[in-house]
């Protein structure tokens, strides 16, 4: 065994370790709002007290959804300056799938799968300049995609 | 250890697209194994994108993310060399991260 490269095994690892650290110092995960149980909850927990629909909140969607454990969301917002976008799925036991926030350097856009307990709304909400704007859509779910 | 995440950057001109392949089970409290147990929830929690060293997207997900989660995201004003950094953290304190270069 050469000696040397244990070292440098161990010090590889010990680096990324270090590496993977500077999650811990981001915001908590939004425990209150997560473990909301109805979308009204989840959306009080997440400091939206009121929203405005807007056309320049996009969201792609299947309209039927055949399988509710994977449905593919694409959000785009055009509402210049979007900090984030959270995305609330009315039915589903936690309602609250997503929230994220958007720094100078990423475009307010996300794609993501989801799951579906049953056919539901889905609602899309972005915040910019401490307002925010929502959009909705229907998606129906031929099978669910939380129990078993 | 969590398996590696899948990475994929797409250049077009200074805006890059971002596709990221997450193994993770995203199992949700509700789902019952053959025997008929709970299987325990155990699902990511934290996303994190940097981009040279600044954070870009921090996203916070729930169970309704479906298994195996793949994002796509969008990075504005890169260019090809770019350090880019994806980490993710569960709820059992699992966590896993990558480092690619933007091509």
């Amino acid at each position: 065994m050469n000696p040397l490269r244990r070292v440098t095994l161990q010090t590889v690892a010990a680096l990324t370790a270090g590496l993977a650290l500077p999650l811990r110092a981001l915001a908590a995960w939004n425990k209150e709002a997560f473990q909301a149980k109805t979308a009204a909850d989840a959306l009080k927990n997440l400091g939206i007290a009121s929203s405005a629909e807007s056309k320049d909140v996009l969201i792609d969607a299947p309209q039927i959804a055949e399988n509710g454990a994977v449905v593919p969301i694409e959000i785009t917002s055009n509402v210049p300056n979007t900090k984030s976008i959270a995305i609330v799925i009315d039915k589903n036991p936690f309602p609250l799938a997503a929230k994220f926030d958007f720094s100078e350097g990423a475009a307010p856009y996300v794609k993501v799968n989801v799951k579906l307990g049953e056919s539901s709304f889905v609602r899309v909400l972005a915040e910019a300049g401490g307002k925010f704007y929502s959009a909705s859509r229907e998606i129906k779910v031929t099978i669910g995609g939380c129990g078993g | 250890m969590a398996e590696p995440m899948k990475i994929r950057t797409t250049l077009k001109g200074d805006s890059a697209d971002v596709r990221v392949l997450m193994v993770h089970p995203m199992e949700t409290g509700l789902r019952k194994d053959a025997s008929g147990s709970i299987v325990p929830m155990h699902f990511i929690q934290e996303v994190a994108v940097k981009v040279n060293g600044k954070l870009a997207i921090e996203g916070q997900i729930s169970q309704a993310v479906s298994r195996n989660p793949v994002f796509s995201f969008r990075l504005k004003g890169v260019k090809a060399g770019d350090k880019l950094e994806i980490a993710w953290l569960d709820n059992k304190g699992e966590r896993s991260q990558i480092e690619t270069a933007i091509a």
